[in-house]
């Protein structure tokens, strides 16, 4: 089965649900669908239930944090009673997100890599997603560890807590602007 | 240890406990010596590998791979090499995929039969089961010494081949291993398999249910053993493995017997693996001429590899930006997933059965914790 049919199934069995391809450019070829989080959990039931994606192997998150992108403009501007061509730099800022990837594979049927994605809406207090916990048990600790890295908070996860860091720990050491505390700072939180 | 209620204890399970395996806790609740509660704490040993593997280039990371899981350095650089090849698009000789399948093999063969000394050493038996498995992991150690200079730490394989080529004699010196392998098994199980002793332990302990191990993600011969049939050699087919003629052993009960089982016949299909390898050894070049060792910088993209490790389903997740070092790096490691169904095991046994059952999943927390 196809990602662009599986794609469709989606589309048809859950009602609203927007899923878009994202193309993979390396030579793995390993395309993705992005789901949009509201109809995540329905979308991810289908895939388990309809198309038997009984296995979900590997899920991780991911950070983007916000960019700026440049543009070059050219615009005729009258200058001295003269047209010139001028050239403008536009920035533009893309806000950051926190994405979680889940690699699908099927016990039965020998399917697989199916790879889903789902985008928060920012890195700071937008940041909750579906759990596919109760789909997929093999998500627990791994969802509990995107969590602890990186923030993401998974609602209807049934033991959400910190699991390779420490429970008085604040931060989210993977992400790419983290920057650690200084030793004896670190000592101190640990201490306490 | 505190008392909760009348009959009821909860108790701290390790860090420091000789069969946990490392350092690795489970906070349990107990009402007499039946488990009622099982939650494990993790962390004691995380480093964040993934983070020092995304500021390291590359090349830099397959060191710290070997890491991971330190009984298996070889099928940890394999996977990762595996994955960077699937993301640069690299070919790798047929030699180098045939030592690779050797030495992946020949790690299998030392950690199973370590795995079975550790069980049968958390059930009491102490020293013999052990030091039998030892004496043989130590050939298989010299002969990776012999290979790439290291024990244990391997840092064998590159992306697009393997670092140095395979002597004849070593080829020489594996075959007789292989060849006295099989006797040392049957002396094994004349040993272990038909003991009271150990049936008594481990039949209907620990019972994992198909359904349960496949929802709960377990791979390896922990999911063998509950009887699905799924081994990557034969699903993906990675590497040359789909030249070899072997068998995939499937349990019947999923109790901690067919686990312990399952890593004896892994053991001896692997030797069937290793003669024809050993066998069929093409000579030629062991590394890819394209592959650009240092400073490679692979196409914006992402890709997931998997390979069966002796542990189970050993993934690695790379995102490119362009740049020399992985945007992402991830590793799922077998072991932290294979623990998942812990605590549905252990309900309902005894407290002394609990080590039993959590050394037939067979972890390593260099790989757990990261």
């Amino acid at each position: 089965m196809t990602l662009e049919e599986i794609r469709s199934r989606l589309q048809s069995g859950v009602p609203g649900c927007q899923v878009e391809l994202v193309v993979n450019g390396s030579p793995s070829g390993q395309n993705s669908l992005l789901l949009d989080r509201d109809h995540g959990l329905a979308a991810a039931t289908l895939l388990c239930d309809q198309i038997q994606l009984d296995f979900c192997s590997n899920v991780t998150a991911v950070d983007w944090p916000d960019r700026e992108k440049t543009d070059k403009v050219k615009t005729k501007q009258m200058v001295d009673g003269e047209e010139k061509e001028i050239e403008h730099t536009i920035k533009t800022r893309i806000p950051g997100f926190l994405e979680v990837v889940y690699h699908l594979f099927s016990m039965t049927k020998h399917l697989g890599p199916v790879v889903i994605r789902m985008r928060t809406g920012n890195r700071s207090d937008d940041v909750t997603l579906p759990s596919l916990t109760p789909i997929w048990r093999s998500a627990e600790f791994q969802e509990r560890e995107a969590f602890d890295l990186y923030g993401v908070v998974f609602e209807g996860h049934p033991d959400l807590r910190r699991i390779l860091m420490w429970d008085g720990f604040t931060d989210y050491p993977m992400r790419k602007d983290y920057v650690p505390p200084p030793d004896d700072e670190l000592e101190r939180l640990r201490e306490q | 240890m505190t008392q909760v209620a009348e009959d009821i204890m909860e108790i701290s399970m390790g860090p420091q406990h000789p069969s946990t395996h490392g350092v690795f806790r489970m906070d349990v609740r107990l009402e007499g010596e039946r488990v009622l509660r099982l939650k494990p704490v993790f962390g004691y040993l995380h480093r964040n590998h993934e983070k020092i593997a995304e500021s390291a280039s590359y090349l830099a990371a397959i060191p710290y791979t070997d890491r991971l899981d330190y009984l298996c350095s070889m099928t940890n650089n394999w996977g990762y090499t595996l994955a960077v090849e699937k993301l640069a698009g690299l070919a790798v000789p047929e030699r180098a995929e045939y030592i690779r399948v050797i030495v992946a093999e020949l790690t299998r063969l030392q950690n199973h039969a370590g795995m079975v000394g550790f069980l049968l050493q958390d059930m009491g038996a102490s020293g013999t089961p052990l030091m039998y498995a030892f004496t043989q992991r130590e050939k298989v150690l010299d002969l990776f010494e012999e290979l790439s200079g290291a024990r244990m730490m391997c840092n064998y394989m590159r992306f697009g081949g393997v670092r140095v080529d395979c002597s004849q004699q070593w080829l020489e010196a594996t075959a007789r291993l292989v060849g006295a392998f099989g006797g040392f098994l049957d002396e094994f199980e004349q040993l272990l398999t038909g003991n009271e002793i150990l049936m008594a332990r481990t039949q209907g302990v620990g019972v994992l249910p198909r359904e349960l191990a496949i929802n709960a993600g377990v791979t390896g011969p922990g999911l063998r053993a509950s009887g699905v049939n799924y081994d990557l050699r034969k699903v993906d087919r990675y590497g040359v493995y789909e030249r070899f003629q072997f068998r995939v052993p499937l349990g019947e009960h999923g109790d901690v017997f067919d686990r312990y089982m399952m890593r004896v016949l892994e053991m001896r299909e692997s030797l069937k693996i290793l003669e024809q390898a050993l066998r069929d050894i093409p000579g030629g070049a062991i590394m890819d001429p394209k592959a650009k060792l240092r400073g490679l910088r692979p196409k914006v993209g992402e890709a997931y590899a998997r390979i069966e490790s002796p542990k189970g389903e050993l993934g690695f997740y790379l995102i490119s930006d362009g740049s020399p070092n992985p945007y992402r790096y991830r590793v799922r490691p077998p072991s932290l997933i294979n623990l998942t169904v812990l605590e549905d095991m252990c309900l309902g046994q005894n407290i002394a059965d609990v080590v039993v059952i959590l050394g037939s999943i067979d972890i390593v927390m260099g790989e757990v914790d990261r």
